[in-house]
Protein backbone atom coordinates (compact mmCIF):
# COMPACT_ATOMS: atom_id res chain seq x y z
CA UNK A 1 0.00 0.00 0.00
CA UNK A 2 2.96 2.12 0.69
CA UNK A 3 4.62 2.17 -2.63
CA UNK A 4 0.83 2.64 -4.45
CA UNK A 5 0.38 5.89 -2.04
CA UNK A 6 4.06 6.79 -2.65
CA UNK A 7 3.33 6.69 -6.81
CA UNK A 8 -0.49 8.30 -6.81
CA UNK A 9 1.25 11.37 -4.92
CA UNK A 10 4.22 11.09 -7.53
CA UNK A 11 2.08 11.10 -10.71
CA UNK A 12 -0.51 13.70 -8.30
CA UNK A 13 2.72 16.35 -7.78
CA UNK A 14 3.34 16.13 -11.81
CA UNK A 15 1.91 19.24 -12.97
CA UNK A 16 2.88 20.93 -9.89
CA UNK A 17 6.29 19.76 -10.56
CA UNK A 18 6.25 22.14 -13.76
CA UNK A 19 5.28 25.19 -12.21
CA UNK A 20 7.68 24.79 -9.75
CA UNK A 21 10.60 24.08 -11.62
CA UNK A 22 10.15 26.33 -14.10
CA UNK A 23 8.72 29.11 -10.78
CA UNK A 24 11.27 28.31 -8.54
CA UNK A 25 14.14 29.10 -11.38
CA UNK A 26 12.58 32.23 -11.76
CA UNK A 27 13.40 32.59 -8.58
CA UNK A 28 16.63 31.30 -8.41
CA UNK A 29 17.77 33.20 -11.09
CA UNK A 30 16.15 36.36 -9.50
CA UNK A 31 18.14 36.17 -6.51
CA UNK A 32 21.23 35.45 -7.88
CA UNK A 33 21.21 38.76 -10.39
CA UNK A 34 19.89 40.58 -6.88
CA UNK A 35 23.80 38.78 -5.29
CA UNK A 36 21.96 36.45 -3.54
CA UNK A 37 23.71 32.82 -3.85
CA UNK A 38 22.95 29.48 -3.53
CA UNK A 39 23.05 29.15 0.53
CA UNK A 40 20.21 32.11 0.55
CA UNK A 41 17.79 30.36 -2.33
CA UNK A 42 17.84 26.81 -0.42
CA UNK A 43 16.89 28.49 2.67
CA UNK A 44 14.42 30.67 1.54
CA UNK A 45 12.67 27.86 -0.39
CA UNK A 46 13.24 25.41 2.29
CA UNK A 47 11.45 27.55 5.17
CA UNK A 48 9.99 30.09 3.74
CA UNK A 49 8.17 28.24 0.81
CA UNK A 50 5.93 30.46 -0.47
CA UNK A 51 6.52 31.37 -4.02
CA UNK A 52 5.25 34.94 -4.56
CA UNK A 53 6.64 36.29 -0.79
CA UNK A 54 10.16 34.69 -1.83
CA UNK A 55 9.92 37.22 -5.51
CA UNK A 56 8.80 40.39 -2.98
CA UNK A 57 11.41 38.82 -0.09
CA UNK A 58 14.25 39.42 -2.73
CA UNK A 59 13.16 43.27 -3.21
CA UNK A 60 13.30 43.48 0.36
CA UNK A 61 16.47 41.80 1.39
CA UNK A 62 17.87 43.90 -1.88
CA UNK A 63 16.37 47.16 -0.18
CA UNK A 64 17.59 46.27 3.11
CA UNK A 65 13.70 46.63 4.69
CA UNK A 66 12.83 46.84 8.26
CA UNK A 67 12.29 43.52 10.38
CA UNK A 68 8.52 45.51 10.41
CA UNK A 69 8.21 46.33 6.99
CA UNK A 70 8.88 42.82 6.26
CA UNK A 71 6.84 41.21 8.73
CA UNK A 72 3.69 43.51 7.50
CA UNK A 73 4.38 42.70 3.66
CA UNK A 74 4.49 39.29 4.88
CA UNK A 75 1.83 39.16 5.90
CA UNK A 76 0.04 40.69 3.28
CA UNK A 77 1.01 38.64 0.89
CA UNK A 78 0.88 35.92 2.25
CA UNK A 79 -3.12 36.51 4.38
CA UNK A 80 -4.56 34.29 1.81
CA UNK A 81 -2.89 31.02 3.26
CA UNK A 82 -5.05 31.76 6.59
CA UNK A 83 -7.80 31.02 4.31
CA UNK A 84 -6.03 27.81 3.14
CA UNK A 85 -6.06 26.40 6.07
CA UNK A 86 -9.68 27.45 7.49
CA UNK A 87 -10.62 25.34 4.56
CA UNK A 88 -8.34 22.37 5.22
CA UNK A 89 -9.07 22.00 9.91
CA UNK A 90 -11.93 19.26 9.05
CA UNK A 91 -9.43 17.41 6.13
CA UNK A 92 -6.29 17.53 8.40
CA UNK A 93 -7.42 16.85 11.60
CA UNK A 94 -6.76 13.33 12.55
CA UNK A 95 -4.04 13.62 10.48
CA UNK A 96 -1.30 12.58 13.73
CA UNK A 97 2.41 12.70 12.99
CA UNK A 98 1.92 14.05 9.70
CA UNK A 99 -0.10 17.15 10.73
CA UNK A 100 2.55 19.44 11.36
CA UNK A 101 4.06 19.44 7.70
CA UNK A 102 1.22 19.05 6.12
CA UNK A 103 0.04 22.84 7.45
CA UNK A 104 3.72 23.87 6.96
CA UNK A 105 3.76 22.96 3.56
CA UNK A 106 0.30 24.24 2.43
CA UNK A 107 1.18 26.32 -0.36
CA UNK A 108 -1.51 27.61 -3.12
CA UNK A 109 -0.33 24.90 -5.65
CA UNK A 110 -0.21 22.12 -2.85
CA UNK A 111 -3.45 23.23 -1.66
CA UNK A 112 -5.30 23.23 -5.43
CA UNK A 113 -3.89 19.69 -5.51
CA UNK A 114 -5.30 18.52 -2.17
CA UNK A 115 -8.41 20.61 -1.04
CA UNK A 116 -11.54 18.55 -2.89
CA UNK A 117 -10.20 16.22 0.23
CA UNK A 118 -10.03 12.93 -2.02
CA UNK A 119 -7.13 10.41 -2.19
CA UNK A 120 -6.78 7.40 -4.51
CA UNK A 121 -8.64 4.06 -3.73
CA UNK A 122 -6.23 1.96 -2.21
CA UNK A 123 -4.28 4.44 -0.75
CA UNK A 124 -3.37 5.53 2.51
CA UNK A 125 -5.01 8.87 2.45
CA UNK A 126 -2.99 11.13 5.12
CA UNK A 127 -0.05 9.29 3.59
CA UNK A 128 -0.85 10.41 0.01
CA UNK A 129 -1.55 14.16 1.80
CA UNK A 130 1.76 13.74 2.98
CA UNK A 131 4.04 12.52 -0.32
CA UNK A 132 1.81 15.20 -2.37
CA UNK A 133 3.34 18.10 -0.31
CA UNK A 134 6.73 16.73 0.25
CA UNK A 135 7.04 16.15 -3.49
CA UNK A 136 6.24 19.29 -3.96
CA UNK A 137 8.74 21.24 -1.50
CA UNK A 138 11.30 18.59 -3.49
CA UNK A 139 10.13 20.35 -6.58
CA UNK A 140 10.49 23.86 -5.44
CA UNK A 141 13.88 23.94 -3.81
CA UNK A 142 15.35 21.69 -6.90
CA UNK A 143 14.10 24.37 -9.20
CA UNK A 144 15.04 27.32 -7.39
CA UNK A 145 18.36 25.97 -6.82
CA UNK A 146 18.81 25.10 -10.46
CA UNK A 147 17.93 29.00 -11.23
CA UNK A 148 20.92 30.06 -8.47
CA UNK A 149 23.20 27.72 -10.48
CA UNK A 150 22.33 28.54 -13.99
CA UNK A 151 21.53 32.52 -13.24
CA UNK A 152 25.18 33.12 -14.08
CA UNK A 153 25.70 30.90 -17.08
CA UNK A 154 22.82 31.29 -18.88
CA UNK A 155 24.08 31.88 -22.43
CA UNK A 156 20.66 34.86 -22.74
CA UNK A 157 19.56 37.29 -20.89
CA UNK A 158 16.81 36.80 -18.06
CA UNK A 159 15.72 40.33 -18.10
CA UNK A 160 11.72 39.96 -17.67
CA UNK A 161 11.88 36.61 -16.19
CA UNK A 162 9.94 38.20 -13.09
CA UNK A 163 7.03 38.19 -15.68
CA UNK A 164 6.63 34.45 -14.60
CA UNK A 165 5.05 35.39 -11.31
CA UNK A 166 2.80 37.81 -12.83
CA UNK A 167 1.79 35.08 -15.34
CA UNK A 168 0.97 32.72 -12.60
CA UNK A 169 -1.51 35.06 -10.92
CA UNK A 170 -3.19 35.96 -14.11
CA UNK A 171 -3.86 32.10 -14.97
CA UNK A 172 -4.57 31.26 -11.62
CA UNK A 173 -7.27 34.31 -12.04
CA UNK A 174 -8.36 33.39 -15.48
CA UNK A 175 -8.47 29.94 -14.06
CA UNK A 176 -10.96 30.71 -11.17
CA UNK A 177 -12.80 33.14 -13.30
CA UNK A 178 -13.86 30.29 -15.77
CA UNK A 179 -14.59 27.87 -12.71
CA UNK A 180 -16.47 29.89 -10.71
CA UNK A 181 -20.47 31.44 -11.52
CA UNK A 182 -20.09 34.19 -9.53
CA UNK A 183 -17.60 36.81 -10.12
CA UNK A 184 -18.05 39.34 -7.96
CA UNK A 185 -15.35 38.10 -5.20
CA UNK A 186 -12.76 38.78 -8.13
CA UNK A 187 -14.06 42.01 -9.63
CA UNK A 188 -14.18 43.29 -5.96
CA UNK A 189 -10.24 42.07 -5.53
CA UNK A 190 -9.01 43.83 -9.01
CA UNK A 191 -10.85 46.96 -9.19
CA UNK A 192 -10.37 47.82 -4.88
CA UNK A 193 -6.96 47.35 -5.75
CA UNK A 194 -6.85 49.59 -8.68
CA UNK A 195 -8.43 51.92 -6.40
CA UNK A 196 -6.46 51.90 -4.18
CA UNK A 197 -3.45 51.72 -6.21
CA UNK A 198 -4.61 55.49 -7.74
CA UNK A 199 -5.19 56.35 -4.15
CA UNK A 200 -2.23 55.43 -2.03
CA UNK A 201 0.44 54.96 -4.67
CA UNK A 202 2.84 51.63 -5.42
CA UNK A 203 4.87 51.86 -2.06
CA UNK A 204 1.58 52.08 -0.09
CA UNK A 205 -1.49 50.29 -1.95
CA UNK A 206 -1.31 47.14 -0.08
CA UNK A 207 -2.17 46.95 3.40
CA UNK A 208 -5.81 49.66 2.50
CA UNK A 209 -6.14 47.10 -0.38
CA UNK A 210 -6.61 44.17 1.92
CA UNK A 211 -8.88 46.69 4.52
CA UNK A 212 -11.26 47.50 1.31
CA UNK A 213 -11.78 44.30 -0.38
CA UNK A 214 -12.47 42.87 3.19
CA UNK A 215 -14.64 45.28 3.70
CA UNK A 216 -16.41 45.00 0.68
CA UNK A 217 -17.14 41.34 0.87
CA UNK A 218 -18.38 42.06 3.74
CA UNK A 219 -21.02 44.21 2.56
CA UNK A 220 -21.86 41.93 -0.17
CA UNK A 221 -22.06 39.34 1.92
CA UNK A 222 -25.88 38.66 0.64
CA UNK A 223 -25.32 39.42 -2.73
CA UNK A 224 -22.42 36.78 -3.06
CA UNK A 225 -23.56 33.31 -4.00
CA UNK A 226 -21.27 32.14 -1.13
CA UNK A 227 -22.89 34.17 1.07
CA UNK A 228 -26.63 33.18 0.22
CA UNK A 229 -25.94 29.55 0.10
CA UNK A 230 -24.72 30.07 3.41
CA UNK A 231 -28.01 32.14 4.61
CA UNK A 232 -29.97 29.48 3.26
CA UNK B 1 21.85 45.54 -0.79
CA UNK B 2 21.77 44.57 3.14
CA UNK B 3 24.55 43.13 5.39
CA UNK B 4 24.44 39.22 5.17
CA UNK B 5 23.15 39.48 9.08
CA UNK B 6 20.02 41.64 8.47
CA UNK B 7 19.34 39.63 5.23
CA UNK B 8 19.79 36.23 7.95
CA UNK B 9 17.15 38.39 9.79
CA UNK B 10 14.92 39.19 7.38
CA UNK B 11 14.45 35.60 5.69
CA UNK B 12 13.92 34.51 9.25
CA UNK B 13 10.89 37.06 9.76
CA UNK B 14 9.65 36.02 6.17
CA UNK B 15 9.83 32.06 7.32
CA UNK B 16 8.22 32.70 10.63
CA UNK B 17 5.56 34.78 9.89
CA UNK B 18 4.65 32.90 6.74
CA UNK B 19 4.39 29.32 9.17
CA UNK B 20 2.57 31.51 11.65
CA UNK B 21 -0.23 31.98 9.63
CA UNK B 22 -0.62 28.61 7.96
CA UNK B 23 -1.27 27.49 11.75
CA UNK B 24 -2.90 30.11 13.14
CA UNK B 25 -6.79 28.96 12.18
CA UNK B 26 -5.25 25.61 13.40
CA UNK B 27 -4.34 26.74 16.56
CA UNK B 28 -7.83 29.61 16.89
CA UNK B 29 -10.92 27.38 15.31
CA UNK B 30 -10.40 24.00 16.89
CA UNK B 31 -13.57 23.33 17.15
CA UNK B 32 -16.32 25.21 15.39
CA UNK B 33 -15.81 28.05 12.51
CA UNK B 34 -17.76 31.11 12.73
CA UNK B 35 -20.06 31.20 9.65
CA UNK B 36 -18.11 34.76 8.57
CA UNK B 37 -15.03 33.36 8.49
CA UNK B 38 -16.40 30.44 6.32
CA UNK B 39 -17.24 32.85 3.87
CA UNK B 40 -14.34 34.89 3.89
CA UNK B 41 -12.55 31.36 3.02
CA UNK B 42 -14.67 30.94 0.13
CA UNK B 43 -14.70 34.78 -1.54
CA UNK B 44 -11.58 35.80 -0.01
CA UNK B 45 -8.97 33.68 -2.47
CA UNK B 46 -10.29 34.82 -5.69
CA UNK B 47 -10.09 38.66 -4.61
CA UNK B 48 -7.01 38.02 -3.08
CA UNK B 49 -5.43 36.41 -6.47
CA UNK B 50 -6.66 39.68 -8.29
CA UNK B 51 -5.14 42.03 -6.02
CA UNK B 52 -1.66 40.10 -6.72
CA UNK B 53 -2.24 40.52 -10.35
CA UNK B 54 -2.59 44.11 -9.37
CA UNK B 55 0.55 44.32 -7.41
CA UNK B 56 2.89 42.34 -9.89
CA UNK B 57 1.68 45.04 -12.10
CA UNK B 58 2.30 48.09 -9.97
CA UNK B 59 5.43 49.61 -11.27
CA UNK B 60 4.08 49.30 -14.95
CA UNK B 61 4.74 52.59 -16.74
CA UNK B 62 1.50 53.67 -18.48
CA UNK B 63 1.98 57.27 -18.84
CA UNK B 64 5.21 57.00 -21.02
CA UNK B 65 6.40 54.46 -23.83
CA UNK B 66 6.14 51.89 -24.38
CA UNK B 67 2.75 52.27 -22.57
CA UNK B 68 2.73 49.20 -20.72
CA UNK B 69 2.41 47.31 -24.02
CA UNK B 70 4.47 44.37 -23.30
CA UNK B 71 2.74 43.58 -19.98
CA UNK B 72 -0.62 43.78 -21.89
CA UNK B 73 0.35 41.87 -25.19
CA UNK B 74 1.76 38.87 -22.73
CA UNK B 75 -0.78 39.48 -20.16
CA UNK B 76 -3.52 39.23 -22.50
CA UNK B 77 -1.78 35.92 -24.58
CA UNK B 78 -1.78 34.14 -20.94
CA UNK B 79 -5.64 34.49 -20.23
CA UNK B 80 -5.88 33.88 -23.96
CA UNK B 81 -3.91 30.45 -23.67
CA UNK B 82 -5.14 29.46 -20.40
CA UNK B 83 -9.31 29.97 -21.57
CA UNK B 84 -8.34 27.76 -24.33
CA UNK B 85 -6.18 25.32 -23.22
CA UNK B 86 -6.58 25.45 -19.46
CA UNK B 87 -3.02 24.15 -19.09
CA UNK B 88 -1.47 27.07 -16.16
CA UNK B 89 2.50 25.64 -17.28
CA UNK B 90 2.00 26.69 -20.61
CA UNK B 91 0.27 30.00 -19.93
CA UNK B 92 2.82 31.15 -17.83
CA UNK B 93 5.99 29.60 -19.78
CA UNK B 94 4.60 31.24 -22.78
CA UNK B 95 3.29 34.66 -21.48
CA UNK B 96 7.01 34.79 -19.93
CA UNK B 97 8.93 33.96 -22.93
CA UNK B 98 6.64 36.46 -25.19
CA UNK B 99 7.30 39.08 -22.07
CA UNK B 100 10.98 38.53 -22.41
CA UNK B 101 11.08 38.37 -25.93
CA UNK B 102 9.05 41.80 -26.29
CA UNK B 103 11.28 43.60 -23.47
CA UNK B 104 14.67 42.59 -25.17
CA UNK B 105 14.31 42.75 -28.53
CA UNK B 106 11.28 45.02 -29.59
CA UNK B 107 10.34 48.24 -27.15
Amino acid sequence: MRTLTARKAFLKSLPVMGGYVVLGMGFGILAHNAGYGMPWVLAMSLLIYAGSMQYVGIGLLQGGASVLITAVTTVMVNARHLFYSISMIGRYKDTGKYKPYLIFALTDETYSLLCDGKAPEGTDPDLFCFLVSLFNHCWWVTGSLAGALLGGVLPFSTAGIEFSMTALFIASFTEQWITMKDHLPALTGLFSTLACLLAFGPERFLIPAMLVITLVLTLLRNRTAAGREAAS
Amino acid sequence: MSTASHSAVLVTVMSAVTVLLRFLPFLVFRKKIPAYITYLGRVLPPAIIGMLVIYCLKDTAVTAAPFGAPELIAGALVVALQAWKRNALLSILSGTAVYMLLIQLVF
